[in-house]
């Protein structure tokens, strides 16, 4: 199919309005029909703390080819409210259209200059001829933008319907409303923008960092998730919470973070796959925990999706301010994994391998993510569950000897064989106290430098293990001028700011860490010539840890801090600007 | 064959002052788990940091020492874990009622099937000294030289109205007592907190064997109604020449892992990992 746009490759849909009027869900739902058309979509909520009011945005970008961050500008604004109007107008693209309901009566005329076209849709009275909640607006809206792009009215309807499946009056209502708006925008064609071609197929899915990392996890056979609730991990929650019975799996809201680190301690001693979330703050009070997983070698999986702090911050906002506490934060020396996803296929196979890892070596491993990264809205192909395998280290069901089994036996590799208490014949010793083979505590200054060894052991097989999932991923130019790094939720706009700085002659790659700690080997190469390194934090943390590693200093930085997520224009242009 | 005492002991050497109540405690539990004809494997013991704490290094079961006052949320991920399994819980007065007091109310109201035994001391044992939530006013301590200034937590009316469905009181001076009612406690099904006065003998002077024996009366002596919610709670109250001990308390009512439709099909350990996701997949395409 083909659908209009401004450029003939994207189209950017804003949808803006208050908090309750439903745009998160708008914004998803257009996204879903476009994926289904064949366009690749990214799309991220822009909202304030805030249950009611406020002003909150959901921006959408289609295209035919793949894109993997947000812009500032819009083609098309679907205005929910007057505010919107005053918001957006500045940042549209010329020739693009705004959808505000006709009660708003905007000045004649508005934004012309600039040819812009408004699109008056009587949204509030259409819900009220068809009986609907005034929530419906945004559908009525939504039908209005389809005709306006060009989108096939019948795939928004089925994307609808499915998401009331069975409730049959609802459907037919929101039918009704989209189909609504649809006619009304398609009979005043005021010849907006130009065609946008799709691909041939269908997307094969549209899901958030998030959604990724809960499948992730079920397919590496997790089965308790415990968390407090915090944005941004809060969704995970909501999913393992909303698909125990589909998943077989328990999901706990706890009294705490700390209960949360706790549970999912406790549930991994006793021989489950379990995992936790949370944001900075929810992790400080974790750390204990997490020491506690390292001394008593229970495998634990955390997810520690950042905001911007210190302390209570921008809590619905995005950052990369945690880098350092998720490598050092918890006290005492051990062992762990921080790994960070960049995009949602990361998200799913790294979720998934972060499991294996965890029970491979017996430490926690730390899902390093962002808001921008878990809580937006990508198109990827459906997940191939052929490349996750379960891997879960040395477990032992019965022991044969010598002697009494030894729960934390002095192996060659640092790793212990694991029992889980109920085996016959064995007994399942964990201690937060120094211990010796068998379990119990000791402070024998011989034992402990021993259990110590045992532990630093792991190390260099961490290390190995590491090196086989590529933590250092390059993307771009083979040759280039110019070497940008960065890693998480940057690498969507770094890969798009890749395209741009192509258009402009400027031969670029993108080196992207992905494994944090143990910071993997060879990064040394790629800084060669002039580096520019991109974070979302004030510090540039990973500058610090490169620095730490390789003794590379970076001469050039482009750091946000704002709360908002970089966008691909501001890294080409930071790019152009330090190339001179 | 069966269970002797000598089969659940670690080994590992003790280290608790002689005298101590702790020592009445790991005996009257193992006594109970033998009478109780448990397997050890099929037995998890968690404790908490405190002298109390050492009971996982002398006791010979599955057992997890986790961190100071996390005893609650590492146990009732254990029990959802593997509900098969019998869970024991063993606390300090410090452990339970202050680092671990946000747990506690949550564990009681989610009926989390398992035992917790507090070891109350009304003191800090193993950080020598100090002042516990459960000192009782005028207490003197290292971090109270002019007397405890504070009331004390009562662990029982927390307990009741927490909504723990067993709560009972015991003391380390009645080693007979103390085994009925931790059987009683190990076999009940919810949450049971067993709150259990363990003289100190080395910090707390005025809490002392004999200041118990002179005042505790026993609840199944006076025809105490178990079921009876406000009876409990009076007596609950009750603390000066006498102290009641015993069972104040029980109510049966569903326990955390019924509500689970995950666990209703047998212990989640037991359960395959690779599970088809077809189903959630479809959902996002
Ligand atoms: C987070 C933390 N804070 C402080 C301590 C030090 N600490 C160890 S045991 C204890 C209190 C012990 O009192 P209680 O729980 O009543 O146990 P008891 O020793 O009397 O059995 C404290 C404060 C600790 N281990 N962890
Ligand atoms: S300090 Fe008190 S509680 Fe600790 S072992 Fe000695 S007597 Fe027992």
């Amino acid at each position: 199919m083909k659908c209009k746009g401004l450029r003939d490759d994207t189209v950017s849909v804003v949808i803006g309005g208050e908090a309750g009027q439903g745009i998160s869900r708008s914004g998803e739902l257009l996204g879903k029909a476009l994926m289904r058309c064949g366009f690749h979509c990214y799309g991220t909520m822009d909202y304030p703390s805030l249950i009611r009011g406020g002003h909150n945005f959901y921006q959408l970008r289609a295209s035919s080819r793949p894109v993997y961050s947000q812009t500032p500008y819009a083609d098309v604004l679907i205005a929910l409210n007057r505010e919107s109007v005053g918001l957006h107008l500045g940042s549209m693209n010329a020739g693009g259209g705004v959808i505000h309901d006709e009660r708003d009566a905007l000045e004649e005329g508005l934004g012309r200059d600039r040819g812009i076209n408004l699109y008056p849709v009587p949204l509030t009275d259409i819900v009220k001829e068809l009986g609907g909640p005034d929530i419906m607006r945004n559908t009525v809206a939504l039908g209005a933008a389809s005709a306006l792009i060009g989108l096939d009215a019948g795939t928004l309807k089925q994307v609808v319907a499915e998401t009331f499946e069975g409730r049959e009056k609802i459907i037919k209502m929101n039918e009704d409303a989209i189909q609504r708006g649809y006619t009304y925008v398609a009979g005043q064609d005021y010849g907006f923008g130009c065609c946008l071609e799709s691909g041939e197929r269908p997307r094969g899915q549209w899901l958030t960092g998030n959604d990724a990392i809960a499948l992730g996890a079920m397919a590496a056979g997790c089965k308790f998730y415990s968390a407090y609730p915090m944005t941004p991990a809060s969704p995970l929650l909501h999913y393992f919470a909303s698909h125990d019975k589909a998943g077989g799996t328990v999901a706990i809201q706890t009294e705490s973070e700390i209960a949360a680190a706790m549970m999912a301690i406790g549930a991994s001693y006793a021989g489950i796959r379990s995992m936790t979330g949370t944001s900075g703050g929810g992790f400080s009070l974790m750390t204990e925990s997490l020491s506690l997983a390292a001394m008593s070698e229970t495998p634990l999986v955390v997810m520690l999706g950042q905001r911007p702090g210190p302390s209570t911050g921008l809590a619905t906002y995005s950052a990369q301010g945690d880098l350092l506490f998720a490598v050092y934060g918890a006290h005492g020396e051990f062992q762990r994994i921080v790994v960070a996803p960049g995009d949602v296929d990361e998200c799913f196979y790294l979720a998934a391998e972060a499991f294996n890892l965890a029970e491979r070596f017996q430490i926690p491993v730390i899902l390093l993510t962002d808001k921008t990264l878990v809580e937006s809205n990508q198109t990827t192909d459906a997940f191939d569950l052929s490349r996750v395998s379960i891997d879960r280290g040395k477990l032992v069901e019965s022991w044969e000897g010598p002697g009494e089994y030894l729960r934390y036996r002095d192996d060659e590799d640092g790793v212990s064989p694991r029992a889980f208490p109920g085996a016959e014949g064995i007994l399942v010793p964990a201690n937060s106290n120094e211990h010796l083979e068998n379990g119990l505590s000791t402070s024998s200054s011989e034992a402990v430098a021993k259990m110590v060894d045992k532990r630093f052991r792991k190390a260099q097989h961490i290390r190995a293990a590491v090196e086989g999932l590529q933590p250092i991923r390059v993307y771009g130019d083979k040759r280039p001028r110019v070497t940008l790094v960065g890693w998480g939720g940057t690498k969507g706009p770094a890969l798009e700011a890749l395209g741009m700085l192509r258009d402009d002659g400027v031969k670029a790659r993108f080196v992207q860490v992905v494994f944090m700690e143990p910071f993997p080997g060879g990064l040394e190469k790629y800084l060669k010539g002039t580096c520019v390194l991109f974070e979302d934090n004030r510090s540039a943390q990973l500058g610090t840890l490169i620095r730490l590693n390789t003794g590379y200093a970076f001469k050039h930085v482009g750091l946000r801090y704002d709360g908002r997520p970089f966008n691909p224009g501001e890294i080409r242009d930071r790019v152009l600007e330090v190339l001179g | 064959m069966s269970l002797t005492m000598k089969d659940l002991d670690t080994g590992a050497t003790n280290t608790w002052c002689p005298g101590c109540g702790n020592f009445a405690i790991l005996m009257t539990v193992k006594q109970a788990l033998i009478q109780l004809g448990l397997n050890p494997s099929q037995v998890v013991a968690v404790s908490g940091i405190g002298c109390h704490g050492k009971t996982t290094d002398y006791l010979k079961v599955n057992t997890f020492h986790v961190i100071h006052g996390r005893v609650l949320p590492a146990a009732t991920a254990i029990k959802l874990a593997n509900h098969g399994l019998t869970v024991l819980g063993f606390a300090g007065d410090g452990d339970a009622f202050n680092i671990g007091m946000g747990h506690f109310p949550h564990a009681a109201r989610r009926n989390v099937n398992m035992a917790y035994i507090v070891h109350d001391n009304l003191i800090y044992g193993l950080t020598t000294g100090q002042a516990s939530p459960t000192s009782r006013q005028g207490l003197v301590t290292k971090t109270t030289p002019r007397g405890s200034a504070e009331p004390g937590v009562n662990p029982l009316t927390q307990s009741l109205t927490g909504g723990a469905t067993f709560v009972a009181r015991t003391f380390a001076g009645e080693a007979k007592h103390m085994t009925e009612v931790l059987k009683r406690a190990i076999t009940h099904r919810g949450f049971a907190v067993v709150d259990v006065l363990q003289p100190c003998v080395t910090f707390n002077r005025v809490n002392t064997y004999e200041f118990y024996k002179q005042r505790v009366r026993k609840l199944e002596e006076e025809g105490h109604d178990e079921g009876d919610f406000e009876a409990a709670y009076r007596r609950a109250q009750e603390w000066g020449d006498v102290i009641p001990i015993g069972v104040f308390y029980v109510e049966e009512r569903p326990t955390y892992e019924d509500g689970f439709p995950a666990l209703a099909g047998g212990p989640l350990v037991g359960q395959p990992l690779s599970r088809d996701l077809s189903g959630l997949m479809a959902e996002f395409k």
